[in-house]
């Protein structure tokens, strides 16, 4: 076991009192409201600064001058930054409360290398250069680790430990094909380098609509399996009690965490600490519950990566820096306050 | 079967031997040897084992003397001490964080020396001996950083592991950053040198590693009764006489130096620091950190590995990181597959 919490830790789920549930709602609809803020600033901050009158012009009234063409172009990237940050929120949130671990996230469970190794081959073997392409990949690669990484760590009744090694393992062997590849061959080298950091400067309406169906079924799922893993959190035996099919919940879960996680990172490349960090910040104010950790997951995931992504274009200007070193550097620190301040092991 | 004997001498002195622990370390002294020796007959002048055994004794001929002594003992030399070295830190962290995965590689300190290495490689374009005191430099820091952002009241297991993930998804960042902003040459260096990598190692990288192990290893192993007390926890090793932070900032200072000066040579080789102890632990099937067997295991592991990666791929197509990786994985599938089925984890 990785990291288990101590009994005395669980806080029970009950149902919240009215009046904490209205601070909830009140919360979640802040945190709407920054949401739509950071996606504007996402739109305005760049290169080239536009007004918010430009924007607005640009979103809505398009006419073909030089602000809307900026927004247009801006737009595809924002989007796609809302749809992989709620993605990979999310697809973090169900595995920790799958794994009943908080160092559970799609880079642990092998999902990132198993995209990671299907991108190489598809750029080697198979010459593919355009991201369209290897987009399809990346997604087979992370399906088919999860997969994998499901059967090996004993998909009927598999547990948090035998999840998470078989995941390390995993990774570990496909970690040197990939090291074999990049090494023997310096075009794969070349544009893999970039990719492996995470960039949402690849967002084109192509690869959105591409990943789009992906992400809405995923999301969907996750956002149902809050009531199986609430019970699923009071430990296997009370969640039988209490009725839940824990194989089906465990099934479904790591669908939606490997629909989710393998979508997100063929568009924009493994961004790991979103979907490890998001899920620990919103659990601190909603309390255990998933059905309220899920839905902030979702919103505040967006918040961070498209913050992440306009801090990097305003640091490094009139170049940026991708938005997977930002959230490390920014996460990371986070994180650790989180890990002195609290008991983390809140799950 | 009749694991424990006491040992006792005339003077009065007795030694409690694990009888099978003593074996598997015996054997894996074995191994390491005869890889070591197949490896140092490896290559584009392939060596017969005897005519390697005459020439370590000094009975060889010219040629066959330079290309042993000066080409292939030191690489083969660093091989076995870079091993021993990341089985013994491997063991460590593992038995002070209480987790199996609390190694190296998961707590950030290869991502750390990595940096080091990078910083010196794409910012400065050092030489080798610059790029090695560069990923010393970073390993040190990194696991400095560690300990300090862990401290509160004392290191506690998970608190470590958790800081260690995070350090680690930092400084892997910023590596990131390194590579794409390097051009092309070195970044194909720095790949290289991330994966890890025994080639052209020679008696200089061999002798600070030896000087360093020849202090640390003795230190470790006389504090590991300590160590082993405190797999029981804490509060219970207080109350035995244990002074836990005392012998867990000792133990774990000794680690993060094995492992950077480890990187240092050899660059991040994966997987060693996880599996050695591993494999250690399920061989001689004894409860406690298993410092001695997981530093024989990985020795034998890196050296055998090494071997691999020569005979299979040619002289230094690719490096042993590859195959340590590659086989490390594949090991930890079987264990999960075989443990499975026998119905332990």
């Amino acid at each position: 076991m990785l990291v288990e919490s101590p009994p005395e830790q669980r806080a029970e789920c009950a149902p919240a009192p009215p009046n904490r549930r209205a601070i909830r709602v009140l919360g979640l609809l802040v945190s709407v409201v920054i949401l739509v803020l950071v996606t504007l600033a996402s739109i305005a901050v760049g290169a080239k600064e536009l007004s918010l009158g430009q924007v607005w012009h640009g979103l809505f009234h398009a006419s073909g001058t030089y602000g809307d063409v900026v927004v247009a172009d801006r737009l595809s990237r924002t989007v796609l930054g809302l749809l992989a940050g709620a993605a990979l929120g999310l697809a973090g949130a169900v595995l920790q409360a799958l794994t009943r671990n908080p160092l559970a996230d799609p880079g642990l469970l092998g999902i990132n290398a198993g995209a990671s190794a299907a991108v190489v081959t598809a750029i080697t073997f198979f010459g593919v250069t355009s991201l369209s392409g290897y987009v399809w990949f990346a997604f087979f690669g992370a399906a088919a680790v999860g997969a994998l990484v499901w059967f090996l760590g004993g998909s009927r009744g598999a547990t948090p430990v035998r999840l998470a090694l078989a995941g390390t393992a995993v990774s570990a062997a496909l970690y040197g094909y990939l090291q074999a590849i990049m090494i023997l061959d310096d075009a794969a080298l070349g544009r893999m380098r970039f990719w492996t950091v995470g960039s949402l400067a690849s967002g084109s309406d192509s690869t959105i609509t591409q990943v789009v169906p992906f992400l809405l079924a995923g999301s969907l799922l996750a956002l149902a399996l809050a009531r199986p893993l609430n019970a699923m959190a009071m430990g296997d035996d009370t969640a039988k009690a209490l009725g839940a099919h824990l194989n089906r919940t465990r099934a479904l879960s790591m669908l939606a965490a490997t629909v989710l996680s393998g979508a997100a990172t063929a568009a924009c490349g493994p961004i790991m600490f979103v979907g490890l960090m998001v899920p620990h910040v919103v659990r601190s104010f909603t309390g255990p519950d998933q059905r309220w950790i899920l839905p902030y997951a979702a919103i505040l995931s967006p918040v961070l990566l498209l913050g992440a992504d306009v801090l990097g274009r305003i640091v490094a200007r009139p170049a940026e820096l991708q938005v997977g070193i930002v959230t490390a550097i920014l996460g990371g620190p986070v994180f650790i306050f989180l890990v002195r301040r609290r008991r983390t092991a809140q799950l | 079967m009749k694991t424990n004997r006491a040992v006792r001498t005339p003077g009065g002195l007795s030694v409690r031997l694990d009888v099978r622990a003593f074996t598997v370390v015996v054997l894996l002294l074995v191994v390491a040897l005869a890889a070591s020796v197949a490896l140092i007959g490896t290559g584009d002048f392939p060596i017969p084992a005897a005519d390697v055994l005459r020439t370590l004794v000094g009975e060889g001929d010219a040629g066959q003397e330079f290309i042993v002594t000066e080409l292939r003992l030191p690489r083969v030399l660093a091989g076995l001490l870079v091993g021993a070295s990341l089985g013994l830190g491997g063991a460590l962290f593992q038995s002070i964080s209480r987790n199996p995965l609390g190694s190296p590689d998961v707590l950030g300190l290869g991502q750390g020396a990595t940096a080091g290495a990078l910083t010196v490689i794409v910012l400065f374009s050092g030489s080798a001996n610059q790029v090695a005191l560069g990923a010393l430099v970073g390993g040190l820091v990194t696991g400095f950083a560690i300990y300090v952002l862990a401290w509160k009241r004392g290191v506690h297991g998970y608190r470590l592991v958790l800081v260690g993930i995070g350090v680690s998804a930092i400084v892997t960042a910023v590596n990131g950053y390194l590579l794409t902003k390097s051009d092309i040459v070195d970044a194909a260096r720095a790949v290289v040198w991330m994966t890890g990598s025994l080639a052209g190692r020679d008696w200089d990288q061999v002798w600070p590693l030896l000087a360093l192990c020849a202090v640390l290893v003795p230190l470790v192993l006389a504090n590991s009764r300590g160590l082993r007390m405190m797999e029981m926890g804490d509060d219970v090793s207080y109350a035995l006489g244990v002074r836990v932070e005392r012998v867990r900032l000792l133990l774990m200072l000794s680690a993060v130096l094995l492992t950077a000066s480890a990187t240092a040579a050899a660059g991040p080789v994966g997987f060693v620091a996880l599996t050695a102890p591993q494999l250690a632990r399920r061989l001689t099937r004894s409860p406690g950190p298993n410092l001695v067997a997981a530093l024989c295991m990985g020795a034998a592991l890196l050296v055998t590995a090494d071997w691999i990666s020569q005979r299979a791929f040619g002289a230094d197509q690719l490096p042993v990181g590859v195959v340590t990786g590659v086989v490390g994985g594949v090991y930890l599938l079987w264990l999960l597959v075989t443990e499975r089925r026998a119905g332990r984890i």
